[in-house]
């Protein structure tokens, strides 16, 4: 027999006879879908996010290319990626160079570039967390990682309330990456020091 | 309503005072207590040294001795927990499960009878010291017996409740492994006792006298000056001096 | 323990010990060592307080828990059908699966996929499962350098350390320690520490970010674990901090997964109970900065799942001690543990400390060694370890049962049973008491044996004239 074989055969016959387990769900699981965006979401959002030392920033959607157009220029006004399908009324009409990832970036060409600018799928009230499914306005995986610096322009609508609300609403087949606040590390005496591998600065801009 | 002591073999032996201090108290609120002789041990040492065969068959002897009685009131949180966290998994084995579900949900730790039984918290007593109470784990973990012994000592005349910093951590008795491990188990008294040092208390209660028999130890060893009394002497106590020190 | 299964016995790394010394005298040298109970004192504390905020926050962490529970009772009661429905969804999806019956498979799996590339190094993410089965070992046996890149992993590894923490392998090390293993072991890795290090934890963490910047930048070929497993979809979860596993996860061509097959849970859906319980109960924060998820080959990387038995359906087999399987890995039972925070983690001889370790190593690994026999011991049952777990684990009961399995000394066999004798019948236990009441002034101040642990830092209680029972004979209970 092959391994995989061996391997099933011993799971069958160490679990023969133990009986099923149901699973009770006694917790609070997705909201209704009818639920929409409340301000109380919104200001949740914004606090946990906060916790993290991400810098938020709450503007109407007319006011998001101003919050971006400071926010970049406190960065040094330099190279940023913009990811194909980002809405173009959200950037500021000069002073950048932006960078799109066609062809594809090199590890290094993002390791160069003053930061990115993304979209994101969904974020989640409770936890302070954005989750980036490599969808319109985002791009791939390396786009948010390699540069030192991050903001990501969240829509009222993509704001839920807890992890269940957001696990319904992703698809699994797409990779997923749960941001909540700038990369971070614990293990010098269990204490939380912001910015080791991944960007260093995370923007959150929020609109209203 | 028939009530019967379950001593526990640490108490009859060692702590005679305990058992004297439950019958005293438990009559005073006029409940008249039994003491079926049989009774031995509840195995919990066997079980968790490793020799469970021993521990199965005292279990059994237990529900035997203590079947009929509508309450059995237990002065000691470990051997409580004993008969109701592991009885029910031990008799699925030993074919004595009707028994344990019959018996079991009787037994009661001390608070639990004065508190939920009787509906007492106030059992008149009076002790004019400072005292701090150890909850210890498996009336804390394994009874969940809460704030009982707390409700019942703020109600006693004079006493002052302290709190205990860190109280929840175990005293590092744990039966045989305060033998086994002895130099992680003294290191975890000592820090209980620096603990209790802290609060300025002149006494430490607990509901079980092998926590205390650990920190008592250590605490004695240390000529700290603190006594260490169970939760029934102090509530048996009626009047300044009169209750059973070690 | 049993071993009616065919294949070879699983082994966990012992961490370079023999096995010889028990746990007592591991943790009786490592409780005399200052530093370290003041590092670990200071570590486990902060989080114990942080768990404890985080868990509060949620009204619903009790139906979390018994969730968590049971979707993995659940799961491992149909293990043979979920592994197969994980290994269809991630062919699917473009990876390719292996199946591991022990570390020695599992290692030369990884050694024949990395050799495949034609790499010679290799970027790790921190995962459990390589340890237990000595990867890196094998891996530089066959000429192949494996970087780790966690930060604990990093601190560990430049300092030739092992780790005494699952969450945390340096929790034994405080910043200045840290600093001085960066000074002297970074150049010998890769790029040198800077020379004005000091030891501010955010510049330790920017020297450990300058190190490993440009091998991230490099590397053709990554080894990870993962934190969970979706069976329905084929997706991998990895949960964690610093974007060392992002790194590694999404820039090199190659990605090799082992993973433990208890690691599975059934559905997607099942995701939305351990992404609350995970990061709550194991760094005390509302959620880890980074969790990556992919399915199968993505954007264009090859990906390898190494599925790893290595002991575990032994354990599936034992009714009582299955459990452990349910353990996610979250530290939670070691920071709360008394014992733990005293004997440190390396007192325990394997890559699982603490309670988790005590129960999951001597099923993993059989209780051959005097260490891994001692294990189920090095408890006091005071539960706290159970009452964290967001996979309710009762650890005490199982840590009971493992007892029962020990081989015992004659000495404790011939004391066990003559109290059992004793306690048979009530007259033998008033005897007993009665001659213990009459010697009473002959116990001395130190106990001989085994019991001397005790009389060096503990009084014996007096024993009383008269126990309980004869009073109350002699007195009718107190009428007379």
């Amino acid at each position: 027999m092959n391994a995989r074989d061996v391997i099933l055969a011993r799971v069958r016959a160490a679990t023969e006879g133990a009986p099923p387990v149901e699973i009770p769900r006694d917790y609070r699981g997705p909201a209704p879908a009818s639920q929409t965006a409340s301000p109380e979401l919104a200001e949740l959002v914004a606090d946990r996010i906060r916790h993290y030392k991400a810098d938020v920033h709450v503007v109407d959607e007319a006011g998001v290319a101003a919050v971006v157009a400071e926010a970049l220029a406190g960065r040094g006004a330099g190279r940023f990626v913009v990811p194909e399908g980002f809405p173009r009324e959200w950037l500021p009409p000069e002073g950048f160079e932006w960078v799109g990832d066609e062809p594809e970036l090199t590890a290094s060409d993002l390791d160069a570039v003053d930061g990115i600018v993304t979209t994101c799928a969904v974020a989640v009230a409770e936890t302070g967390t954005i989750v980036l499914d490599a969808g319109p306005g985002q791009g791939r995986r390396a786009l948010t990682l390699v540069p030192d610096f991050h903001l990501c322009v969240v829509r009222p609508e993509q704001v839920v309330a807890g992890v269940p609300d957001a696990v319904a609403r992703l698809d699994p087949a797409r990779p997923l990456t749960w941001i909540s606040g700038p990369s971070a590390t614990s293990d010098i005496e269990l204490n939380r020091v912001e910015g080791v591998h991944g960007p260093r600065t995370l923007v959150v801009v929020l609109v209203r | 309503m028939r009530v019967a002591l379950f001593i526990t073999c640490v108490n009859d032996t060692l702590f005679p005072g305990t058992g004297k201090a439950v019958v005293t108290l438990l009559r005073r609120l006029g409940v008249d207590v039994d003491f079926p002789e049989a009774q031995t041990c509840c195995g919990q040492m066997h079980l968790n040294t490793g020799y469970r065969d021993e521990g199965v068959r005292l279990a059994r002897r237990f529900v035997d001795v203590f079947a009929g009685y509508d309450a059995v009131v237990v002065p000691s949180g470990s051997c409580g927990a004993m008969v109701r966290e592991h009885y029910p998994r031990l008799a699925e084995e030993g074919g004595f499960a009707a028994a344990v579900a019959e018996t079991v949900p009787k037994v009661y730790d001390l608070s639990e009878f004065l508190i939920d039984v009787l509906g007492v918290t106030d059992v008149g007593a009076h002790f004019p010291h400072k005292v701090t109470y150890h909850p210890t784990c498996h009336s804390l973990r394994g009874l969940h017996l809460g704030d009982r012994p707390a409700r019942l000592l703020q109600e006693v005349k004079g006493l002052e409740l302290v709190p205990l910093p860190a109280a929840e951590q175990c005293c590092g008795f744990g039966g045989t492994f305060a033998v086994k491990n002895p130099d992680i188990s003294a290191a975890m008294c000592g820090d209980k006792v620096r603990n209790i040092l802290d609060t300025g208390a002149e006494v430490l209660c607990a509901a079980d006298n092998s926590c205390l028999m650990h920190i008592g130890g250590t605490l004695s060893r240390q000529k700290a000056g603190v006594r260490v009394m169970h939760l029934a002497e102090i509530l048996a106590s009626t009047e300044p001096e009169h209750g059973e020190s070690r | 323990m049993t071993s009616t299964f065919l294949g070879m016995p699983g082994t966990v790394s012992m961490m370079g010990y023999s096995g010889k010394e028990g746990f007592p005298d591991n943790a009786a040298k490592a409780v005399r060592n200052s530093q370290l109970r003041f590092n670990l004192r200071k570590a486990t504390g902060t989080i114990r307080e942080r768990r404890a905020s985080v868990v509060a926050e949620l009204p619903d962490w009790q139906g979390l828990r018994q969730a968590g529970k049971a979707i993995k009772d659940h799961t491992l009661r149909d293990l043979d059908a979920y592994l197969v429905q994980l290994e269809e969804a991630v062919t699917e999806a473009g990876g390719h699966v292996h199946w591991a019956r022990d570390a020695a498979e599992a290692n030369r799996i990884v050694t024949g996929l990395v050799k495949a590339t034609g790499e010679t190094q290799v970027v790790k993410v921190k995962s459990m499962a390589t340890q237990e089965i000595g990867l890196n070992e094998a891996l530089h046996d066959a000429g192949i350098t494996a970087y780790e890149t966690d930060l604990a992993e990093l601190i560990v590894q430049l300092g030739d350390d092992w780790p005494s923490h699952i969450l945390v392998p340096a929790i034994h090390r405080n910043r200045s320690e840290i600093r001085e293993i960066f000074v002297r072991h970074m150049a010998e890795w890769g790029r040198p520490a800077p020379e004005t290090l000091t030891d501010d934890p955010a510049a330790l963490a920017e020297a450990a970010r300058l190190h490993l910047r440009e091998r991230f930048l490099s590397t053709k070929v990554a080894i990870s674990g993962a934190n969970f497993m979706i069976a329905e979809t084929g997706t991998l979860v990895v949960l964690e901090s610093e974007g060392n596993g992002r790194m590694c996860l999404t820039l090199p061509e190659t990605l090799i997964s082992v993973v433990g097959i208890e690691k599975l849970l059934p559905t997607w859906r099942d995701l939305e109970v351990f992404l609350q319980l995970l990061p709550r109960s194991s760094t005390g924060e509302r959620m880890n900065p980074y969790t990556s998820m992919w399915t199968g080959a993505t954007e264009g990387q090859e990906f390898h799942l190494v599925l790893l038995d290595n002991g575990r359906t032994d354990v599936l087999a034992d009714k009582v001690g299955r459990q452990a399987l349910r353990c996610i890995r979250c530290s939670a039972c070691l920071n709360v543990c008394p014992v733990y925070e005293r004997a440190g983690g390396h007192a325990y001889g394997s890559v699982y400390p603490g309670p988790i370790g005590a129960i999951l190593t001597p099923q993993l690994r059989g209780m051959g060694t005097e260490l891994d026999r001692s294990l189920p011991f090095a408890s006091s049952l005071c539960g706290a370890c159970y009452e964290v777990c967001p996979v309710a684990i009762d650890i005490p009961t199982v840590l009971v049962e493992l007892r029962a399995r020990a081989r015992h000394g004659v000495a404790e066999r011939a004391g066990m049973a003559a109290a059992g004798w004793v306690f048979k019948r009530s007259g033998r236990l008033a005897r007993a008491q009665r001659m213990g009441g009459r010697m009473r002034r002959l116990v001395p101040k130190r106990l001989p044996g085994p019991l001397g642990g005790w009389t060096d830092t503990r009084d014996v209680p007096a024993i009383p004239k008269e126990s309980f029972r004869d009073w109350w004979t002699r007195t009718d209970g107190g009428n007379r």
